[in-house]
């Protein structure tokens, strides 16, 4: 079924009774070309790719529990390229350049909403630093732009610019970043995979690999056997702990990240904002909300819940440059689980089981990267060669020491 | 949380700043053949069970000391706390 402003007008006038399904509920065939684990935005985006850019077919995705329950739910919104490595950099951009033209692609209305994100600077170092991270934004071909406090009271004018600890100096702004409806984005990728032939299986989870002399033969599940050509890891999150079946550790540590929503409000904040100085993020969601998050707990957890040290060391860093913020009050708080890769970056590789597929350790950062790491491990799976940006992602990078670490905190998985 | 400190009694975890696994109390031989793999084990790779985990917490903000603390990662729940210098001496470090 196609959606359109038509089908809307139609379905309004005959008492919506011509809508179906958004995805077909399949059961598990005995074997499949591809099964893809996890059926979060990465794992169904690499569904999607797959069947529409390199003409695979019979691709299965598996999920767990059900589809959107995950990370994909759990996450800020948030869009963006603005990173300074050379590794990450052409990545993310191709990631926002195929976020911008997402639901027509999709044909589903998934709020891509490109309303600018600004990190604000508070030192003059921060400046540097800042400047030199928007040249390397511009050298690959994304928009950066250095403002003013002027230029940021101008669009922000209930920001504390003179907080006497933190003052704001100013800020790079990246206009195309946004947000996006986090579980449309889920949603829609599974109805344009099914569309195309994918079939989508929920409850179903992955407890075991078969693998023989090496080679991955498909996968064991509570559902049964499923035999599978190349079998594709994407759970980030529960990563190590899909991983070790097959005998594999990790560079990754799963650590818990809060996220907070406030009661609705009135339209405040145009933008993403985030304070340079703490670790504090925010934008306001199409419902009013104002949706934020920070630092992570800081240690090792699959809880999906954190504790309230953080809670109070995330409304603080609101507090110092947003303190209208503190007469909001909070409606929701929630946890998601962070494959934390010891250098801050994700990997998109093969394994050294021929036929066995990861993608993982996506830090926070995940939700920006879900069009570009389904695009670049469809790719992979599809040609066994690495995207052409996503060539940097590689497992061995830490043995040859080529890490990516953009904040350069070293092999601390709760520093990146 | 709170981390039940063998000397100084239960404190609040806020005190404390985390490391990780505590294997990385046993430093490979830099000596080794293999010392270049065993290194980057050490560095790079970890278990990260869902489940107990033992893992290193240094008292930052208190007496400055190195704990082992056993905690169940898909609850939070401690149960045990030692000292990791103790822990260290009977896996065999000599200091």
């Amino acid at each position: 079924m196609h959606y359109s402003g038509f089908k809307v007008i139609k379905e309004a006038l005959t008492g919506h009774r011509g809508w179906g399904p958004a995805w077909r509920d399949a059961t598990p065939k005995a074997q499949y070309d591809y099964v893809i684990i996890g059926g979060g935005g990465h794992g169904l985006a690499t569904a999607y790719y797959l069947a529409k850019e390199f003409k695979q077919a019979r691709i299965a995705v598996l999920e767990k529990g059900w589809i959107g329950g995950g990370n994909v739910g759990r996450n800020t919104t948030i869009i963006r390229s603005n990173y300074l490595l050379d590794g990450n950099e052409p990545f993310y951009e191709f990631s926002l350049k195929l976020w911008e033209g997402l639901e027509q692609d999709l044909n589903y209305n998934a709020m891509v909403s490109q309303r600018g994100i600004l990190n604000l600077i508070h030192s003059d170092a921060q400046r540097d630093a800042f400047v030199r991270r928007g040249n390397a934004m511009i050298l690959n071909g994304a928009d950066a732009e250095l403002l003013s406090t002027a230029q940021i009271v101008e669009r922000y004018p209930f920001l504390n610019v003179n907080n006497a600890r933190f003052p704001i100096k100013g800020g790079l702004a990246q206009h195309r970043g946004g947000t996006v409806r986090h579980d449309a984005v889920a949603w829609g990728y599974a109805r344009a995979a099914d569309r195309r032939g994918v079939d989508i299986i929920q409850n179903c989870e992955v407890t075991g690999f078969r693998i023989e002399n090496g080679t991955c033969k498909g996968v064991e599940t509570s559902r049964g056997f499923i035999g599978a050509g190349k079998v594709a890891s994407c759970v980030a999150g529960s990563s190590s702990r899909l991983m070790e079946k097959a005998g594999m550790r990790l560079p990754i540590e799963s650590h818990v990240l809060q996220a907070f929503v406030s009661e609705g409000l009135k339209p405040l904040l145009p933008g993403v904002i985030t304070f340079g100085a703490g670790h504090f993020y925010c934008s306001q969601s199409d419902k009013g909300g104002l949706v934020f998050g920070g630092d992570l707990d800081g240690y090792n957890s699959y809880a999906q819940r954190g504790n309230l040290p953080v809670v109070e060391d995330v409304c603080e860093g609101g507090m110092a440059i947003f303190p209208n913020l503190g007469r909001a009050r909070l409606l929701r708080m929630w946890g998601g689980i962070m494959d934390m890769s010891m250098d801050g970056s994700p990997i998109i590789d093969r394994t050294h089981i021929d036929g066995l597929y990861f993608n993982g350790g996506w830090c926070y950062g995940g939700f920006k990267a879900t069009p570009a790491s389904g695009f670049a491990y469809a790719h992979l799976l599809a040609t066994d060669t690495p995207h052409k940006t996503a060539t940097a992602y590689r497992f061995d990078r830490f043995a040859t020491g080529h890490m990516i670490d953009e904040k350069g905190m070293g092999n601390q998985p709760n520093l990146h | 949380m709170l981390i039940d400190h063998p000397i100084l009694g239960p404190r609040d975890a806020a005190e404390f700043v985390y490391k990780g696994d505590a294997m990385l109390i046993h430093r490979p031989d830099w000596q080794a053949e293999d010392a270049v793999a065993q290194f980057t084990d050490y560095g790079y790779l970890r278990d990260n069970p869902a489940g107990l985990h033992r893992e290193l917490w240094f008292h930052e903000q208190g007496d400055r000391s190195w704990l082992v603390v056993t905690r169940d990662t898909t609850t939070h729940e401690i149960t045990k706390v030692e000292l990791a210098r103790d822990v260290a001496r009977a896996e065999g470090r000599s200091r």
